[in-house]
C-alpha cells in the first residue's frame, strides 16, 4: 500500500491549517502586560551626593531564571539610571561558566572603570576576577563569593546564616511562652551550601529556646511545584506543630497552597527572601504567613553605589573611612506586619 | 486502577506471523507475573509505611495525598508509555508541561477564565507534540534529538514568557478544584482525571487497532510497514498523544500548585521513563503495559511519601530511591524469567 504523503493530503492540510490557527490564537496569550511596573528600590540616591566624574560600570550576572535574580538585574539597572554620571554596561545573563568568563573578558577589554560581578559559580569565576583586578579594574563581587579576596576589591552579599538565625529568633520569641513547642523547617535545595548555612543558623537560634523542638525538616527545590509537594507531605507527617520556617518565598507559594489544601491554620509561618506575594500576604494578615526574613535583592543597587564610589575614589558617606570597606554583609531583616509597608517596594515577583 | 486488571497484552502476539496459542499463553502469564511482582513491591512499601508511621501513613488523607501527588506525573507517564512502546522516547515532557503551565497562566490567558486556561494548556501540549511528531515522523529526526531540541526550546520559551517570575492563578474556579471541598466521594478531582486517562490509555492500547499498531511499530517497524501500517502517521499520532498528556498534566499542575512557573515539570522526563521501565515497558519498544507504568508511578510516589513521613533527608532519599529502582527491576526480572 503506498503511503499517502500527508503534506499534500486534504487531512494533512486541514490539520496544518488548524494548527497554525490555534497557534495564532495562542500567541495572543503570552502577554503578561497588565502587570504593574517592576518595583524598584526606594530610590533617591544618597543625600547630598552631587554628580562627579563619569564612571562606566560593567555588570555581569547569571541568567535571571527566577524572581530574585530578576530583581537583582532590575535593582542594578534602576540604580544606575538614577546617577547621571554612571553608564551601565550590562551583559546577557548566563549560567554557563565559560560564557560568563567570556562576557567579563569582553568588559575588561572594553576598559570599563569598575566591574560588578554576580558569578554563576563563585569558585569557577575566581580567575577572571583576578584578571580584572590585575588589569587595574576594581571588582565589586556580588553575593556569590570568589575563592580569594585578591579577586575582588569589595564583596557585598547576603547572610544566609543570619537569615536562619533571625528566622529562628523571631519564631523563638513568638513561641517563648508555649510549652513543648514544635517547629518544622521547609528548606531549599539541599545540594547548595547556602541551604546548609540557613539551616545551621536556624538550629543555632532555636538552641536559645529550650521549650522549642524542631520535629521535622524536608528540602524542596526553590520551585512552587516542589514547595507544594514537600509541604503537603510535611503537613501529613506532623498533625500538630506551632511554627514553620520556609527558606524561600518562591517555593512558599506552593507551600501556602498545600497548607490551604490541607485546611490547616493552627501555626505561624515565616518565609524567606522577600517576594512581593509574601509581603502582600503578610500585610493582609489573614493567613498563616506572618513574617519573612530578607535576602535583599537591593544588594545589587548597593553594589552599583559602591562601584560608583570606587570609580570616583570616594568613601561611603556616613562612615569616617576614606576608602570603602572590603566586605559588606547585609542584614537579613525580619519583615512582619509592622514594617511591611517600608519593604513593599523591594518585593520581587 | 490499582486492580491487577486483566492480563495486559504483550507485543509478540501482535507482531504478524507468530500466533500459536502456547506462545501467547506464556506471554500473557509472564506479563501477569510482572504486574503481580509490582503489586508485591507496592505491598511491601505499604507494609514499611504502615510499620514506621502507622497513624500518619495508614490514613485516608494520606491515600488522597499520595494519589494526588502522583496524578500529574502519572498522566505524563501514560503518554510516555505509548511513545516508548513504539520504540521512541520523549525527552521533552517536562519542558512541555512547563511551557503549557506558563502559557496557560499569563495575565492575558487568565482573562478568559477557566476555559481559557484549560484550552491553552491542552493546545500548547498538543502543539508541541505535533512539532515533535512532524520532526520525527516526516523530518526523519531521531526521537532522542528531536525531543531534546524541544526540551531546550520549550524551556527557553517558558522562561521568556514568565521572565523568571511566578505567575499566580487568580481564577477561583480553577483553584477550587484543588481544595478538599471539590472531592467527589472522597476522591480528589485530580485523581479522577488520572484514573480516566489511565482507563482510556488502557482501552486504546488493548482494545483498538491504534494500540496494536503502536505495539507492532515498536516491535518491528519494517514488519509493521510491510503489513500495511502507515508507520510515519502512527509515530506522528503517538507524539501528539504524549503532548496531549503533557497538556492535561500541566492543567492538573496549575490546579495543584495554583501557579505557573518556568521551573515546573523539572526532570519529569526521567521520572516518567523510570516509572514506565519499572512498570515493565521495554525501552527498545514493542512491549509494555499501562497498568505497569501506573504501578511504577504509584511506587515512586509512595516511596517519596514514606521518606517524607519518616523525615529522611534528601541525601538518604536519593540513595534509597536509586536502590529501590534497581531492586524493583531485579525482582521483576527474576519473577518473570522463572515462569
Amino acid at each position: 500500500m503506498p503511503e499517502s504523503t500527508p503534506f499534500t493530503s486534504r487531512r494533512g492540510l486541514l490539520f496544518g491549517t488548524a494548527a497554525v490557527g490555534a497557534g495564532a490564537l495562542l500567541a495572543g496569550c503570552t502577554s503578561n502586560e497588565p502587570d504593574d511596573e517592576p518595583a524598584g528600590n526606594d530610590d533617591q540616591p544618597a543625600a547630598a551626593d552631587t554628580p562627579g566624574k563619569a564612571v562606566t560600570i560593567g555588570f555581569a550576572g547569571p541568567q535571571a531564571d527566577h524572581g530574585w535574580l530578576n530583581a537583582i538585574n532590575d535593582n542594578a539597572k534602576n540604580r544606575a539610571k538614577k546617577y547621571s554620571d554612571v553608564t551601565l554596561e550590562i551583559t546577557e545573563g548566563s549560567n554557563d561558566t565559560a560564557a560568563q568568563i567570556g562576557q567579563i573578558e569582553t568588559l575588561i577589554n572594553k576598559k570599563v572603570d569598575v566591574l560588578v560581578i554576580l558569578p554563576a559559580d563563585g569558585k569557577a569565576l575566581t580567575q577572571v576576577g583576578l584578571k580584572a583586578m590585575r588589569a587595574g579594574i576594581p571588582v565589586v563581587n556580588l553575593d556569590r563569593i570568589f575563592n580569594t579576596p585578591q579577586a575582588y576589591r569589595c564583596w557585598i552579599g547576603g547572610d544566609n546564616y543570619g537569615m536562619g538565625l533571625n528566622a529562628g529568633h523571631y519564631i523563638g520569641e513568638q513561641l517563648k511562652d508555649v510549652d513543648d513547642a514544635k517547629v518544622i523547617e521547609l528548606a531549599g535545595l539541599d545540594n547548595l551550601e547556602l541551604t546548609k548555612q540557613r539551616t545551621q543558623g536556624f538550629d543555632d537560634a532555636l538552641k536559645n529556646y529550650p521549650n522549642i523542638k524542631k520535629v521535622a525538616r524536608q528540602a524542596a527545590e526553590f520551585t512552587v511545584e516542589s514547595g507544594q509537594a514537600k509541604m503537603a507531605q510535611l503537613l501529613q507527617a506532623q498533625p500538630k506543630f506551632n511554627a514553620l520556617w520556609n527558606h524561600d518565598d518562591d517555593q512558599g507559594v506552593g507551600a501556602l497552597r498545600a497548607i490551604e489544601q490541607a485546611g490547616r491554620d493552627d501555626f505561624v509561618m515565616v518565609g524567606g527572601a522577600g517576594a512581593l506575594a509574601a509581603f502582600q500576604a503578610i500585610k493582609q494578615d489573614n493567613g498563616v504567613l506572618k513574617a519573612t526574613v530578607l535576602y535583599p535583592p537591593t544588594m545589587a543597587a548597593s553594589a552599583i553605589d559602591l562601584a560608583r564610589a570606587l570609580g570616583q575614589a570616594k568613601g561611603v558617606s556616613g562612615l569616617s573611612e576614606f576608602e570603602i570597606p572590603s566586605s559588606l554583609t547585609l542584614y537579613s531583616a525580619v519583615v512582619d506586619k509592622d514594617n511591611v509597608d517600608q519593604y513593599m517596594p523591594t518585593g520581587f515577583k | 486502577m490499582t486492580q491487577p486488571v486483566s492480563p495486559p497484552r504483550d507485543s509478540t502476539d501482535k507482531v504478524p506471523s507468530t500466533g500459536q496459542l502456547p506462545a501467547w499463553r506464556t506471554t500473557v502469564a509472564r506479563a501477569d507475573v510482572r504486574t503481580l511482582s509490582l503489586l508485591g513491591v507496592l505491598a511491601a512499601l505499604i507494609v514499611v509505611g504502615g510499620i514506621t508511621k502507622p497513624d500518619e501513613f495508614l490514613d485516608t488523607r494520606n491515600l488522597q495525598l499520595v494519589l494526588t501527588q502522583g496524578s500529574v506525573i502519572g498522566v505524563v507517564t501514560v503518554g510516555m508509555t505509548f511513545v516508548i512502546m513504539s520504540g521512541g522516547i520523549d525527552l521533552s515532557v517536562g519542558a512541555i508541561v512547563a511551557l503549557a503551565s506558563v502559557w496557560a497562566t499569563t495575565v492575558a490567558t487568565q482573562e478568559y477564565g477557566f476555559a481559557g486556561i484549560l484550552f491553552t494548556a491542552v493546545l500548547v501540549g498538543v502543539g508541541c507534540g505535533l512539532v515533535n511528531g512532524l520532526l520525527i515522523a516526516y523530518g526523519g529526526m531521531v526521537p532522542f534529538i528531536a525531543t531534546l531540541a524541544m526540551l531546550a526550546s520549550a524551556r527557553g520559551l517558558a522562561l521568556q514568557i514568565t521572565d523568571g517570575a511566578t505567575q499566580i492563578v487568580t481564577i477561583d474556579s480553577v483553584l477550587d478544584l484543588g481544595e478538599r471541598d471539590a472531592y467527589i466521594l472522597g476522591i480528589p478531582p485530580l485523581v479522577l482525571v488520572f484514573a480516566v486517562v489511565t482507563i482510556i490509555g488502557w482501552l486504546i492500547l488493548n482494545r483498538t487497532t491504534f494500540g496494536r499498531r503502536t505495539v507492532a511499530v515498536g516491535g518491528n517497524a519494517e514488519a509493521a510497514r510491510l503489513a500495511g501500517i502507515d508507520v510515519r502517521r502512527q509515530r506522528l499520532y503517538l507524539y501528539l498523544l504524549s503532548g496531549l498528556c503533557c497538556g492535561i498534566a500541566a492543567f492538573l499542575l496549575i490546579i495543584l500548585s495554583g501557579s505557573g512557573q518556568n521551573t515546573n515539570g523539572n526532570l519529569y522526563e526521567l521520572d516518567a521513563i523510570a516509572a514506565a521501565i519499572i512498570g515493565g515497558t521495554l525501552l527498545s519498544g514493542g512491549r509494555g503495559t499501562i497498568v505497569g507504568s501506573v504501578l511504577g508511578v504509584l511506587i515512586f510516589t509512595t516511596i517519596t511519601n514514606i521518606f517524607a513521613l519518616n523525615n529522611l533527608q534528601s541525601d538518604v532519599q536519593q540513595i534509597a530511591k536509586g536502590a529501590i529502582i534497581v531492586a524493583a527491576v531485579l525482582v521483576q526480572r527474576r519473577t518473570a524469567s522463572t515462569t
